[in-house]
């Protein structure tokens, strides 16, 4: 037979008239795509090779290059898809399971394009916020259960307050691990999470002895493979995370690819340079909620009580009752990564048919810690497919305190979403460690570029909670009556807890 | 005065740099006409050195202690009083190539149509000098020494 193999996804259209054959294509492309001819003088572009990142055309000094779809099809078929036939192509091959990288790409309802806002008309004023102050502060930890003044002398607070973590605005880098992504990478999320007044996350990579200056905007995370967990990094961090899942890989643990563990890698992660590193699906120590609890009161104990402990947890089926319990075992906060979280590397079965959507999850787990009356007791983060400002603020109304981005910071830094982070050729030096390639990255650029987002998320955030008639953040979290759901049927508004379009208060 | 710093660790090796220099010294200034119809075609006063991963790009210093002057036999070469800057004047240059043998850094070279050197001039006269501006990793500055 002749052994087929998929084609190409893209196709490289190159306008001749326009190419000076600078060769910058050539010459930059880590997939060895475009390949100078000096006979003939012409660039040849292999489609073959091509995973659609763009990066050519970033850098073509003349535009002349576009990367497009192969429009070459098989035979339309709403069962037999393009991507079903090639997938059984590259694993009549292989033999394997498909990587891929990034979050779920497949088109379940994304809810927050679901989901409307409110906005004050004569009834209740807005607020203006570029005339009138704005709250986007946020606090993550434990909420003590009431208040209690000292009215003995000067009213002064006697409740002990739980050790909290202050944000400027409710967005924080999500985990991202040092080998999953480069070292300029983090160094740029630090730098940026340290300027502006959020956090950062280590994911579990463990945190570079660079980076330790960081610390005090850091959370530093425990996971199952425990890679580069000492006193001095428990110690160093703001938070400790204790990753129990992952959005886009529920279920499974973490491989970093041996080629990717470099000797600064093998240094911070603490296993030799060159292996695999594999953290177990399930935390060997952990199989029950009292488990869990031991290892949160260990890493409290570990810490003196100085910081915040949290659990991540992918939004599964069972997300309301495991969160319930996460709260009840002693965690302080609770991050919840839904379907659509990205990842450096995760079987493409597992990433696009495992989990839940992060709405839905937010939605359901506020709900139950507010019936159980157990809400106060630890924050709610969010993570999963953050794309823009309008989706912060419809989790927060949903119940979330604050959120996680990822994916959303890494297009900010060049990212284009191609879905090749397990490759380790990042031609944006995002996801790799070829030196070649990392110093494509200049942090002081990063740096700036996060801060921007960041910057303009909140102000983007301020305008919309201002024509709500809303001056604090504070204020919006959980009040889904600012939500209303267009196009969703009533067991999804149900479970939203938002009532639809046209209904008043 | 002000002086080109070098990045080297952001130094990508793209060359765009070199492509953007020649474009600026070309007789267009228009990248598509100076490469496809310009002859001789432009030749860039930048130049990218890399050796495995590592790279960056140099062009003329500006040396304090600049070699090209003492060595220029017909005054040619000299330091511009506003800018600070070493500058060929072209008319007096007979393309003797001494400033070439000299330079510690080999970034004099010869010049395309008249007998003359050619060498980084800083763009004076621009914003800022093409190599930096078009830099897309920042691996190029323009700073006050």
């Amino acid at each position: 037979m002749v052994k087929s193999s998929p084609p190409s996804g893209f196709l490289i259209d190159r306008d001749d008239e326009r190419c000076i054959r600078c060769q910058a294509c050539a010459r930059m492309c880590s997939n060895d795509v475009h390949a100078y001819d000096p006979e003939e003088d012409i660039i040849v572009s292999d489609n073959t090779k091509c995973v659609g990142c763009h990066f050519c055309e970033a850098i073509c000094p003349t535009s002349a290059l576009i990367v497009k779809h192969n429009p070459s099809q098989y035979r339309e078929n709403f069962n037999w898809t393009s991507e079903a036939i090639n997938d059984i192509k590259i694993q009549a091959g292989s033999g394997g399971v498909i990587l891929t990288g990034m979050g779920c790409d497949k088109p379940y309802t994304v809810y927050w394009d679901h989901i409307l806002l409110n906005a004050s008309q004569v009834t209740n004023p807005s607020i203006d916020p570029l005339r009138e102050p704005m709250e986007l502060k946020t606090f993550i930890g434990r909420k003590p259960d009431r208040i209690e003044i000292d009215h003995s002398t000067e009213p002064k607070l006697a409740t002990e307050i739980s050790p909290q973590l202050e944000l400027e605005t409710p967005i924080m880098f999500s985990a991202m691990s040092y080998g999953s992504i480069s070292y300029n990478t983090c160094l740029a999320l630090a730098r940026a999470a340290s300027e502006f007044g959020t956090f950062w996350n280590t994911g579990e990579g463990g945190l570079h002895s660079d980076f330790y200056e960081y610390g005090p905007r850091t959370i530093v995370q425990v996971a199952s493979g425990r890679f580069g967990v000492t006193r001095e990094y428990l110690s160093a961090g703001a938070a400790i995370e204790i990753k129990i899942g992952q959005g886009a890989k529920p279920g499974i643990g973490g491989h970093l690819p041996g080629e990717k563990v470099t000797d600064p890698i093998s240094e911070t992660r603490m296993i030799p340079t060159g292996t695999d590193a594999l953290s177990p699906a399930p935390h060997h120590d952990i199989y029950s909620i009292e488990d869990l609890r031991q290892l949160i009161y260990a890493l409290k104990e570990a810490t003196r009580y100085e910081k915040p402990v949290g659990v991540k947890i992918a939004a599964v089926h069972n997300v309301a009752p495991i969160s319930s319990g996460i709260v009840r075992a002693g965690a302080d906060f609770i991050a919840i990564d839904g379907t659509r979280g990205g990842t450096g590397a995760a079987p493409k079965v597992i990433r696009d048919n495992v989990g839940i959507p992060i709405e839905m999850a937010i939605a359901v787990v506020d709900s139950r810690l507010r019936e159980e009356g157990i809400r106060n007791q630890a924050s709610i983060i969010a993570a999963g497919g953050f794309r823009k400002s309008s989706d912060v603020i419809k989790a927060i109304a949903l119940g979330a305190d604050a959120v996680y981005i990822a994916t959303s910071a890494l297009v900010a830094m060049g990212c284009t979403v191609c879905q090749k982070c397990y490759t380790g050729k990042c031609n944006w030096g995002i996801a790799t460690q070829d030196p070649y390639l990392t110093k494509r990255l200049n942090p002081e650029i990063a740096t700036r570029r996060l801060k921007n987002l960041l910057r303009a998320w909140s102000l983007e955030i301020k305008e919309m909670i201002g024509g709500m008639g809303i001056n604090a953040i504070e204020s919006l979290r959980g009040n889904r009556e600012q939500l209303r759901g267009t196009g969703l049927n009533e067991v999804e508004l149900k479970m939203l807890g938002i009532k639809p379009v046209g209904e008043a208060w | 005065m002000k002086k080109i710093r070098i990045k080297e660790r952001y130094c990508m090796g793209c060359r765009l740099c070199e492509i953007y220099c020649a474009t600026q010294h070309s007789k267009s200034k228009d990248l598509v006409k100076a490469y496809r119809g310009e002859y001789p075609k432009p030749v860039p006063r930048i130049l990218v050195e890399e050796k495995d991963y590592l790279s960056f790009a140099i062009q003329c210093r500006h040396c304090e202690d600049a070699p090209c002057i003492s060595a220029c036999m017909t005054g040619a070469m000299y330091r511009d009083s506003t800018s600070g800057a070493v500058l060929c004047d072209d008319d007096k240059c007979v393309g003797c190539w001494m400033c070439i043998m000299v330079c510690p850094f080999g970034v004099i070279n010869r010049g395309q149509e008249k007998k003359a050197i050619s060498k980084c001039d800083l763009c004076l006269g621009e914003e800022e000098p093409a190599c930096v501006k078009y830099c897309p990793n920042e691996a190029l500055v323009l700073e006050e020494e």
